[in-house]
């Protein structure tokens, strides 16, 4: 697990598209606008049991499927975090439970935020896929 | 010429203040949080250790003397400072939080009865609020809500109403940190001594901005925290009535705190040495007399005059931006400014102003209650303290404008 290894496909597209900014304005611009095309989350999910904890923002997860093929769907009330989220289901949902847990989290630093996101922010970002790792050993 | 009159020269007296971050200037508006140190107070840190180190009220030797000296002239700067009664009125805590627990544990809950009441405002910090549930919670006293108004100011009068026989103490915040609002506390002091009530004022974001004076306030006890008085973290006091410190058991026990010990009884020292066991924070103390020293050569008064005038351009800087909306809005404020921004998350403003240098923080502020109040998850909130400039605040408006059109 120590040698370096090529991002799976989807992530390099992440890190690629990221690639193509300047600044970190522009980094943010695309992922507050990824944020905002997150497919509607209703309001009935967003519950106490469905809400992720060690976020400073609020997170709501639900989980559907099985080993075979596990879907999330994902919301927070901010626009950056969202941002963050469309990119972690990108990369884990609508796969099956084996590859989730063979898949490392590695576009965060490709995308170049990573020294950009405060520690806590991040800490939602790694409760987010530690839920999602969960959900997929449990699967 | 006053240092004011010199703000290129008083900023760089602060090292951090030169800083920048993602590459721009540092305009750190984060000052209700903590505020920078001026390179007076890290010396003083530093000549401690370098040259002074050693335990305090405890050696006759040289090094001893020195360092107890140097501590104990702290108290004596302090005291003059709030305007305490007497030095022996001065206690030692590592900020604000364990003054207030100090009180709730040794003043309060020793007599505290099932029933009886504890009075605060609705704009409190978390520090002044959950002391006083724990004891309530051992005791089965209550801890009740003072009404503040839309605009973030305390209702005076539905405070009064709400003091009665049962009330035993009133805790008030001096200047809240979450709304910037200055509280009329000498009117909830006066109000509480003619009904018999203890007093408890919470001045962690008073004694920074301008002139406090215990004394004249007449409150029982005020509670303060060095580290936003531009000295270093784990410094703080109370200052309390004499009277009060004598009758008031040891909170915790400890050497230095006692005058006699033996498997028989132990009997304890005179206040405040009663209530500061253990080697204290002594580079830090040291390093709050500096803070004070600085303070007094600039003075209160002028802090405050041109952090006035900070305040009234912020304002009206803030009042110009579309979609914001500032949480509480009292006449009497600080330079404290709490706002939230139509569509945009606090944290999202936070992390974007942030890669245009400028640290502002976000969140609840340690008061869910206040939050709760305005029906607001959390806010963004700027706080500046007299190193700000009119310059810094026109940056950060230009960045703010940025930002909302990001998340717009």
């Amino acid at each position: 697990m120590s040698e370096p290894m090529a991002l799976d496909p989807i992530q390099q597209e992440i890190a690629d598209e990221f690639g193509f900014f300047g600044d970190w304005s522009e980094r943010y611009q695309y992922l507050i606008d990824l944020g905002r095309k997150l497919p509607l989350f209703p309001d009935e999910w967003r519950t106490e049991a469905n809400r992720l904890h060690g976020c400073q923002s609020m997170v709501w997860v639900v989980a559907e499927g099985n080993a075979e093929r596990l879907v999330f769907h994902a919301i927070s009330d901010s626009s950056i975090v969202s941002g963050l989220i469309a990119l972690t289901l990108r990369v884990y949902s609508g796969r099956s439970a084996a590859e989730i847990l063979a898949t490392e989290p590695r576009f965060i630093d490709a995308i170049g935020l990573g020294k950009h996101l405060s520690v806590t922010r991040s800490n939602g970002l790694s409760a987010l896929i530690a839920k999602i790792r969960d959900t997929a050993a449990q699967a | 010429m006053n240092r004011l009159d010199d703000i290129p020269a008083l900023r760089a007296e602060f090292p951090q203040l030169a800083r920048r971050i993602h590459g721009k200037p540092l305009v750190y508006f984060d000052n209700a949080n903590t505020a920078q140190k001026p390179q007076l107070v890290i010396d003083a840190v530093s000549d401690y250790y370098r040259l002074h180190n050693a335990n305090v009220a405890r050696a006759v030797h040289t090094l001893g003397e020195e360092a107890t000296t140097l501590y104990e002239a702290t108290r004596d700067k302090l005291a003059r400072f709030v305007g305490a009664r007497s030095r022996e009125e001065v206690v030692f805590t590592r900020g604000t939080t364990e003054a207030v627990n100090l009180v709730a544990y040794s003043f309060l809950r020793p007599t505290l009865k099932p029933g009886d009441e504890i009075l605060v405002s609705r704009m409190e910090h978390h520090a002044n609020i959950v002391p006083w549930q724990l004891v309530a919670a051992e005791t089965g006293a209550k801890v009740v809500p003072a009404p503040i108004t839309a605009s973030g100011e305390l209702d005076v009068e539905g405070t009064v109403a709400l003091m009665n026989p049962r009330t035993r103490l009133v805790g008030l915040v001096h200047v809240s940190n979450a709304l910037g609002t200055v509280n009329p506390v000498a009117e909830i002091i006066a109000a509480a001594k003619a009904r018999g009530i203890a007093t408890l004022i919470d001045g962690s974001q008073a004694v920074p901005h301008f002139r406090v004076d215990v004394a004249a306030l007449d409150c029982d006890f005020y509670v303060l925290t060095g580290h936003k008085l531009f000295a270093p973290t784990g410094t703080g006091a109370l200052i309390a009535r004499r009277a009060l410190l004598d009758a008031m058991p040891p909170f915790m026990g400890g050497g230095e705190m006692i005058r006699k010990v033996s498997f028989e009884g132990t009997t304890f020292n005179d206040p405040p040495h009663k209530f500061e066991p253990g080697t204290p924070n002594i580079a830090g103390f040291i390093g709050l007399g500096a803070a004070i020293d600085w303070l007094q050569a600039i003075g209160m008064d002028a802090i405050a005059a041109r952090e006035a005038r900070l305040r009234d351009a912020m304002r009206a800087a803030l009042a110009a931006v579309d979609g914001l909306r500032l949480v509480g809005d009292a006449r009497a404020r600080a330079a404290v400014f709490s706002f939230v921004v139509e569509g945009a998350h606090a944290h999202d403003l936070a992390t974007l102003l942030d890669h245009d240098g400028i640290a502002v923080r976000s969140g609840h502020h340690c008061a869910h209650p206040t939050m709760q109040f305005f029906g607001v998850p959390a806010t963004a909130r700027a706080s500046l303290a007299f190193y700000n400039t009119e310059d810094e605040i026109a940056v950060f408006i230009d960045a703010l404008a940025k930002a909302r059109r990001m998340l717009a």
